[in-house]
C-alpha cells in the first residue's frame, strides 16, 4: 500500500445528537489520503451517521469535518468532493447503465465525447464493459452494485464513501467483492471509507480500521494490530472470537507479567503490561492460540514450561461441546476449575477430527506471548 | 402466498364474488342499460318513452351548443387537474418527508374533508367567498391599510373598497372543484412518493444535482404512476361535476352534468339526457383506455 501520510479527512470533536440520542460522541480521527479506511461496529454504534456526516446528509451537532483541508460546515452534499455508494445501491431504475454512470458528469457539464469515454472507462474498471444499454432491473444485485461503484468512481472523487457495500450480496460473491474492492482501490488510488458491521470484511479490505462502540471510537489500528493487540474487551470480543478471563495482576515487570484467573489458572506473559499491581484485569486469549493435548502424557505441562514458569499457561478439562466446520473444529472445554474455554483446532490432515471426542478429557497449553491483558 | 387462478378454486371464487357481481349487475348494469336504451328513444307522452332505435338524440348531442359546453367542461376539468397537480405535488412531498410523529396528523388533515358532506363543504366555501365573506373582509382590510399608508406618506387615499365578486363565476367553479378534488390528487401522489427509495434522492444530490434537477430527473419520473393515477381520478369526476358548478357557478359556468340534469328534470327529455350521459361516459372510457394503453416504463413503482 502506498498510503501517503497527509490526512484527506479530518474529523475533529464531532458529535451528533438526534433529540436525546447521541449517535456520535465527540469523535476525532484522521483518514489518510489513499488509504482504505473502515468504520467497523455493531448496528447503532454511529458508524453510518459518521459516514453520512462526511457525505453531507447529516450535519454534526458539534465539531468540525475537514475534507482536503476545507471546512465542510456550510458545504451541501452536491458540492463536496466525495461520492457515496449506498447500501441499497440507489441505482436509478428508470435510466440505463450508461445514463446512470453519466448522470453526475452531465451535471458537471462534461462534454459528450469525454463523457462517453469516461463512462466506458468506468464500466471497464468495474468489469461491466458492454452493459451500457442494460436497465437496472435486468441485472443482478452484484452487477447493480458495480453500476453504483462506476457511477461514483467516474466522478473521480477525492474520497469514495461506501455504506455497507457488501451486506446485500451472498457469501461467495461477498468474498470475491472484498478482494475486488481492495484491488480497485489500489488501482484508482482514491481514498475509500467503508462502513461495515462484518469483521471479516473489515479485516480483509482495510488499511486501518476504526472500531466504533456507542458513538465512540473504541480503537483505531491496522487489521492485524486490532486482532492481536486489542485495546479493550469490546474490541477483543467484537473482532474475532475470544476467551475472556477476569483476574488479578500478580506480577508486572518490564519483561514479564502474570495474572491469576480464578476458574482458569495462572497465566504468564513474556512482556510487561504496566498496570497497577493487584489490579482487576481481563485476559484475552484467542481460541486458535490454544493447543490441545491428550492428557496423561505430560505434554501440555512440558510445552507450557518452555516459555513460562512451572504451573502457568496450561489447563485441564473435559470436552463439553464440539462443532466441526470443515477447515477447523471448535471445542468448548469445561475446565476442572470451573471456567469454560473455547479452542479452535485446524484439521491439518483428513483424520484430525477423529483425535478428540465428546466428553474426552483433554489438557491444553498456550504460549507466553499469546494472552493479552486488558485493563478495560 | 402464490397467486392462484380462480379456476383452481371455483367454489371459493364464487362464494366471494357472487355478491358483488350480483350487486353490480342489479344496481349498475341493469339501470345503465335502461338509460342506454332510452338514448335511442323518443318521448311519445308525458311519461312514455318509445324506444325506436332513432339516432336523433345523438345527432342533437353533436350540435355546437352542446359540444361547446362539453369542451368547456373538459377545459375546466383539465385546468382543475393541473392546479391540483401543481398544488398537490408539494403537499404530497411534504407528507412523505414529514416526521413519523406528524405524518398521521397531516394525513388526517387531507382525509378529514371526506368525512364531511360535499354540500356542507361547498356552502362553507361559499360563505367564505361571498361579498360579505371573510375573503372579501380580509381584502378590504388590506385595502384600507394600503390606503392609510398612502395618506401617512402624504399621498391621496385609495378610492373606497368595493367587494370583489368571488362567487357565481368560472373562477368560483374552478376554485370549488380544486378544493373538492385536491385530496384525490394528493393521496395517489403520496403513495407513489412514499414507495420511492429515499436513497435515490440522496444519490442524485451526492452526484452533484441540485434539488430542482433531482425533482425533475429522479423524483418526477419515478412518481409517474402516481401522477397518472392522480390525474385520472381527478379529471374524470371533475368532468362530471354537478354540484359545484350548480351552486358556485354563474349563468355562463354550467358544465355538462348540469345540462344533463336539466334534460332529466326540467326539460323532461329523458332520451336526450340519456344520450348526453352516454357521450360523457364514452369520453371517460376513451380517457381510461388511453391511460391503460400507455406502456409502463421500466423501474417505475408498480
Amino acid at each position: 500500500m502506498t498510503a501517503q501520510k497527509s490526512p484527506i479527512i479530518e474529523i475533529r470533536n464531532v458529535s451528533k445528537r438526534f433529540g436525546k440520542v447521541t449517535a456520535v460522541d465527540n469523535v476525532s480521527l484522521d483518514i489518510l489520503a489513499g488509504e482504505f479506511f473502515v468504520l467497523l461496529g455493531p448496528s447503532g454504534c454511529g458508524k453510518t451517521t459518521l459516514l453520512r456526516m462526511i457525505a453531507g446528509f447529516e450535519m454534526p451537532t458539534e465539531g468540525q469535518i475537514l475534507i482536503d483541508g476545507q471546512d465542510m460546515a456550510h458545504v451541501p452534499p452536491n458540492r463536496r468532493p466525495v461520492n457515496m455508494v449506498f447500501q441499497s445501491y440507489a441505482v436509478f431504475p428508470h435510466m440505463s447503465v450508461a445514463d446512470n454512470v453519466a448522470y453526475g458528469l452531465k451535471i458537471a457539464g462534461v462534454g459528450r465525447s469525454e463523457r462517453e469515454e469516461r463512462v466506458r472507462e468506468a464500466l471497464e474498471l468495474v468489469k461491466l464493459g458492454g452493459f451500457e444499454d442494460r436497465m437496472p432491473d435486468q441485472m443482478s444485485g452484484g452487477q447493480r452494485q458495480r453500476v453504483a461503484l462506476a457511477r461514483s468512481l467516474v466522478m473521480r472523487p477525492k474520497v469514495l464513501l461506501l455504506d455497507e457495500p457488501l451486506s446485500a450480496l451472498d457469501a461467495k460473491l461477498r468474498a470475491q467483492m472484498q478482494f475486488e474492492l481492495a484491488d480497485l482501490q489500489d488501482q484508482v488510488g482514491i481514498t475509500f471509507v467503508t462502513v461495515t458491521h462484518d469483521q471479516d470484511e473489515a479485516l480483509s479490505m482495510a488499511c486501518r480500521i476504526a472500531v466504533m462502540n456507542k458513538g465512540d471510537v473504541a480503537q483505531l489500528a491496522t487489521p492485524s494490530d486490532l486482532y492481536e493487540y486489542p485495546a479493550n474487551r469490546f474490541v477483543a470480543d467484537f473482532v474475532g472470537s475470544v476467551n475472556l478471563f477476569e483476574g488479578k495482576l500478580t506480577l508486572d515487570e518490564p519483561d514479564k507479567a502474570a495474572v491469576d484467573c480464578p476458574g482458569v489458572g495462572k497465566i504468564y506473559l513474556n512482556h510487561g503490561v504496566t498496570g497497577p499491581h493487584g489490579a482487576d484485569v481481563w485476559v484475552a486469549l484467542r481460541p486458535e492460540k490454544i493447543y490441545l493435548h491428550v492428557p496423561g502424557a505430560g505434554k501440555a505441562v512440558q510445552a507450557a514450561g518452555q516459555d513460562a514458569p512451572e504451573g502457568h499457561n496450561f489447563a485441564r478439562g473435559r470436552i463439553t461441546g464440539m462443532s466441526y466446520l470443515g477447515d477447523i473444529t471448535l471445542f468448548d472445554i469445561t475446565l476442572d476449575d470451573g471456567a469454560t474455554i473455547r479452542v479452535s483446532r485446524p484439521n491439518l490432515s483428513r483424520h484430525d477430527q477423529e483425535d478428540f471426542e465428546w466428553n474426552d478429557r483433554v489438557s491444553m497449553h498456550w504460549r507466553a506471548d499469546s494472552p493479552v491483558v486488558l485493563l478495560s | 402466498m402464490a397467486e392462484q387462478h380462480w379456476k383452481e378454486n371455483p367454489k371459493g371464487f364464487w362464494a366471494v364474488s357472487a355478491t358483488p357481481l350480483l350487486w353490480t349487475l342489479l344496481f349498475f348494469l341493469v339501470p345503465m342499460s335502461f338509460v342506454w336504451l332510452y338514448s335511442f328513444g323518443s318521448n311519445v307522452g308525458l311519461t312514455e318513452i318509445e324506444i325506436s332505435g332513432t339516432l336523433d338524440n345523438y345527432k342533437r348531442a353533436t350540435e355546437w351548443l352542446y359540444v361547446s359546453i362539453f369542451l368547456k367542461s373538459l377545459a375546466v376539468a383539465a385546468l382543475v387537474t393541473v392546479i391540483c397537480l401543481v398544488v398537490g405535488f408539494p403537499v404530497a412531498m411534504a407528507l412523505t418527508f414529514a416526521s413519523e410523529k406528524w405524518r398521521p396528523w397531516l394525513l388526517l388533515g387531507i382525509m378529514l374533508p371526506f368525512w364531511t358532506n360535499l354540500l356542507i363543504r361547498t356552502y362553507a366555501l361559499m360563505m367564505l367567498l361571498g361579498t360579505q365573506g371573510y375573503a372579501n373582509k380580509t381584502l378590504g382590510w388590506l385595502w384600507d391599510g394600503a390606503s392609510w399608508l398612502k395618506v401617512f406618506f402624504g399621498m391621496q387615499p385609495l378610492p373606497t373598497w368595493e367587494p370583489v365578486q368571488l362567487l357565481y363565476n368560472n373562477f368560483a367553479v374552478v376554485l370549488g372543484l380544486v378544493y373538492v378534488h385536491l385530496p384525490f390528487m394528493v393521496l395517489p401522489l403520496y403513495s407513489a412518493l412514499d414507495r420511492l427509495d429515499k436513497s435515490l434522492i440522496e444519490a442524485s444530490l451526492d452526484l452533484g444535482a441540485g434539488h430542482l434537477r433531482t425533482l425533475m430527473k429522479v423524483v418526477m419520473p419515478l412518481a409517474m404512476p402516481g401522477v397518472i393515477a392522480g390525474v385520472m381520478i381527478t379529471l374524470i369526476p371533475a368532468l362530471g361535476a354537478y354540484l359545484t358548478p350548480d351552486l358556485m357557478g354563474g349563468t355562463d359556468s354550467q358544465m355538462i352534468a348540469n345540462v344533463i340534469e336539466r334534460q332529466f328534470k326540467r326539460a323532461n327529455d329523458w332520451p336526450f339526457g340519456a344520450a348526453l350521459s352516454f357521450v360523457l361516459i364514452y369520453a371517460m372510457f376513451i380517457l381510461i383506455a388511453l391511460q391503460s394503453l400507455r406502456k409502463p416504463r421500466r423501474g417505475e413503482a408498480k
